[in-house]
């Protein structure tokens, strides 16, 4: 291997040469839609251009110079040897970090609510985090398990917020009611959409279950009567502590406790409510990676027709993975409307769908922890520096054709092996990245 | 009957911008075998460069609208074909080989960083452009109705065939459209003799951008209304007809258009026009249940 390596020099002139190559492509890229830019003075009067050589020299500068160094190390074979650039020791070490970091996170999570009992934003934050982490982990037994890529997702986190709301208004059934009803009606969602069409080839199945995401938002905002149409659902029942409501009246969480009234009590609830949500996702999804469910649905990911030939029935297989990526997303979406009070269809827009996918994908299909921390970075990361708010989206898009250039795996692509001969040995990345088609 | 004249005519007018986008998921699916789901945000950042060109002649004080209108379709073709061959070269080509859902998931992202690329340099509103081509014939008059066929209208569809003619000839005819009906037979087999396929799709994504970017202008100039997001549901539409036609195959690409421009006009026309984006996709997931070969493709073998 080494022995056949070519050697090592500096390549500059080459490296020039491609690195104006790309310079004058992102010339021409930028040249009209960057460089010129498109305004209206008033609301009636017509488009006006003004043009920006300072922001159009800048973007070309910097394709230059990152296509430079691109072009230096790989042109110098600096990078020849893949191996070199994460040594085994350091793959080693980061499942060892892999293994305790979650006991960590978790550890941070429970006492979260405790650190910042009085700084709102934190809390609220933390419990955006935790039904992001929460939405992967289930999006993750559809496309990390089954390998399945649902890109309308959020029709069923949509589902169940809708089945909360309206079951509560309607019926005034209470939130631990509604909750399993909710997932059970996801479920339900998942199934008739998945019959027809999980039949058909991996790319299709994205295609079609994103217009049917799109399809259940058109419907959502269009009949009115039933969802109250743009407008959305308010004044939707907030969650009672198994039946004690949180206010400060006598039969208050507060007074029944011995407490002094604080609103920061319901908050501090919503957030053990999700974080005890996530973890029971989590929980279900390793333990099912040990049933025969689970050994098939990743027996699917990797190769489908190898999996008809043993006998699997495909079919039954996906429609499960489907149903219970459904259903989690059921129990987000009513935790969502009790949380929020409110719901609209802006709130279920592709988009969203996209930065579920998104987290799944960064975090390595099939890794919950590594989804975890991506859901931290992305979401928590993106809130805290809200000044680069609108750029969330661009690093997401970028970040998801990175990692599968570099790391298709995902950047945690260690894996827990499901079965093992007497000792667990951890599976390196060389080998998850191996797998391949 | 009038009425559904005037809606016949509406329906094929769209349906010829489908399909001239559809061409490009079906080319590109035929070779590869993978759904560029950034396509329908190239045919929006070939409406956006179309926008930008017209406002820059109008400012240059250029108003002959023929020639307005030559120059803004070759600037758009160019450009976003340019779009085009970045995307396969940045996104596409480093895959080649990965396991089965990356090249979508590197589309998937394609399309999220470039419909917030424009949103972010060009902004969030909608970006009107005043009428280029005004005037119209009436074809058909009586007391109540007018049926009219509108000069763009006209210009839309002569463009989309004289396009789908010249694609033809280019596929059928050429050296290169030889080498990507090689391709689309068996990628590794055309390499073993001698086509060059690195090239062969780097030309597919550039002549399906440029089909792209066609469409984008003539959707700015029939609409006369832009934003960041059209890309999104036009993709979604053309996606859907490239299906229903049979993907991979041409004239289907072409058919299928017209059927959705057709089956999307006319259920606004006579329902609702609330509904008509859940038309459109409802047909896509009845076509892939019953028909998931489409109208004019042929049934897929699966290899091991």
């Amino acid at each position: 291997m080494a022995a056949a390596m070519p050697e090592r020099k500096l390549d500059v002139a080459g490296a020039l040469k491609d690195a104006a190559l790309a310079a004058f492509v992102a010339f021409g890229l930028f040249s009209l839609v960057l460089g010129l830019r498109t305004e209206q003075s008033g609301l009636t009067s017509a488009l006006q251009l003004y043009p920006r050589p300072g922001l159009l020299f800048g973007a070309v500068a910097t394709v230059f110079a990152g296509r430079f160094l691109i072009a230096l190390l790989f042109r110098s074979n600096l990078l020849a040897d893949p191996a070199r650039f994460i040594p085994p020791q350091a793959s080693k070490g980061i499942a060892f970090i892999g293994r305790y970091a979650g006991i960590g996170l978790l550890v941070f999570a429970l006492i979260i609510p405790v650190i910042f009992f009085d700084n709102r934003y934190l809390l609220d934050l933390s419990i955006l985090v935790v039904t992001y982490i929460m939405l992967g982990w289930g999006l993750n037994i559809v496309v990390g398990l089954a390998g399945l890529l649902d890109l309308g997702y959020v029709a069923f986190y949509a589902v169940g917020a809708y089945s909360y709301a309206l079951l509560a208004q309607n019926f005034g059934f209470s939130f631990w009611i509604c909750l399993p009803l909710a997932g059970i009606l996801a479920a339900f969602w998942g199934v008739l959409l998945g019959f027809p069409v999980l039949r058909l080839r991996g790319d299709y199945l994205a295609i079609v279950t994103l217009a049917f995401g799109e399809i259940i938002r058109i419907v959502l905002i269009n009949w009115q009567s039933f969802t109250g149409g743009p407008n959305g659902i308010s004044g939707i029942p907030r969650p009672s502590f198994f039946g004690v409501p949180f206010n400060d009246g006598p039969d208050g969480f507060a007074a029944t406790f011995g407490l002094s009234f604080t609103p920061s009590h319901r908050v501090v609830f919503l957030f053990y409510l999700i974080l005890a949500l996530a973890l029971i996702t989590n929980y279900f999804t390793i333990r099912l990676r040990r049933l025969p469910i689970g050994r098939a649905w990743e027996a699917l990911r990797e190769d489908e027709i190898a999996c008809r030939s043993l006998g699997i029935n495909t079919t039954h297989t996906k429609l499960t993975a489907f149903a219970l990526g459904a259903m989690f997303a059921g129990f987000a979406g009513s935790f969502f409307a009790t949380r929020q009070g409110f719901i609209s269809p802006e709130s279920f827009v592709f988009h969203e769908s996209a930065m579920i996918l998104a987290i799944v994908v960064l975090g390595g299909m099939g890794s919950q922890l590594g989804i975890a921390v991506a859901a931290l970075v992305m979401v928590g990361g993106f809130e805290l520096f809200r000044e680069f708010a609108q750029y969330r989206m661009i690093v997401f898009g970028l970040a998801m054709i990175g990692i599968m250039i570099w790391r298709p795996r995902g950047l945690v692509s260690h894996r827990e092996p499901s079965v093992h001969l007497q000792e667990k040995k951890p599976i390196p990345a060389a080998v998850v990245e191996g797998a391949r088609q | 009957m009038e009425y559904f004249l005037q809606q016949l005519i509406n329906g094929v007018t769209l349906g010829s911008i489908y399909g001239l986008i559809a061409i490009g998921y079906t080319m590109v699916y035929g070779i590869i075998g993978m759904i560029n789901f950034a396509h329908g945000d190239v045919f929006m950042v070939g409406a956006f460069i179309a926008l930008i060109m017209f406002l820059a002649l109008f400012a240059v004080g250029l108003t002959a609208v023929p020639l307005a209108l030559l120059l803004v379709l070759l600037v758009a073709m160019m450009f976003t074909a340019l779009y085009g061959w970045t995307v396969e070269r940045f996104a596409y080509r480093p895959l080649r080989g990965s396991f089965r859902l990356a090249p979508l998931i590197s589309a998937i992202g394609m399309s999220i960083l470039l419909q917030n690329y424009i949103q972010i340099v060009q902004g969030a509103r909608v970006k009107p452009l005043p009428p280029v081509v005004t005037g119209g014939y009436r074809l058909w008059e009586n007391d109540s109705f007018v049926v009219q066929i509108s000069n763009i209208q006209i210009i839309i569809v002569m463009i989309t065939v004289a396009l789908m003619l010249a694609f033809s000839w280019l596929v059928g005819q050429t050296r290169l459209g030889r080498d990507m009906r090689a391709c689309e037979q068996d990628l590794k087999m055309a390499s073993l003799v001698g086509v060059d396929t690195g090239r062969t799709i780097s030309l597919t994504f550039v002549i399906g951008a440029a089909l792209a970017s066609v469409a984008g202008v003539m959707f700015l100039l029939y609409y006369g209304v832009i934003d960041f997001f059209i890309g999104f549901i036009a993709g979604v539409k053309a996606f859907t007809a490239a299906v229903l036609g049979g993907i991979g195959s041409l004239p289907g690409a072409m058919l299928g258009g017209l059927l959705i421009g057709l089956i999307e006009t006319f259920w606004s026309a006579y329902f609702s026009s609330e509904y008509k984006d859940v038309a459109a996709f409802s047909v896509l997931i009845l076509v892939l249940i019953f028909m998931p070969t489409g109208i004019l493709g042929r049934p897929e073998v699966e290899k091991v």
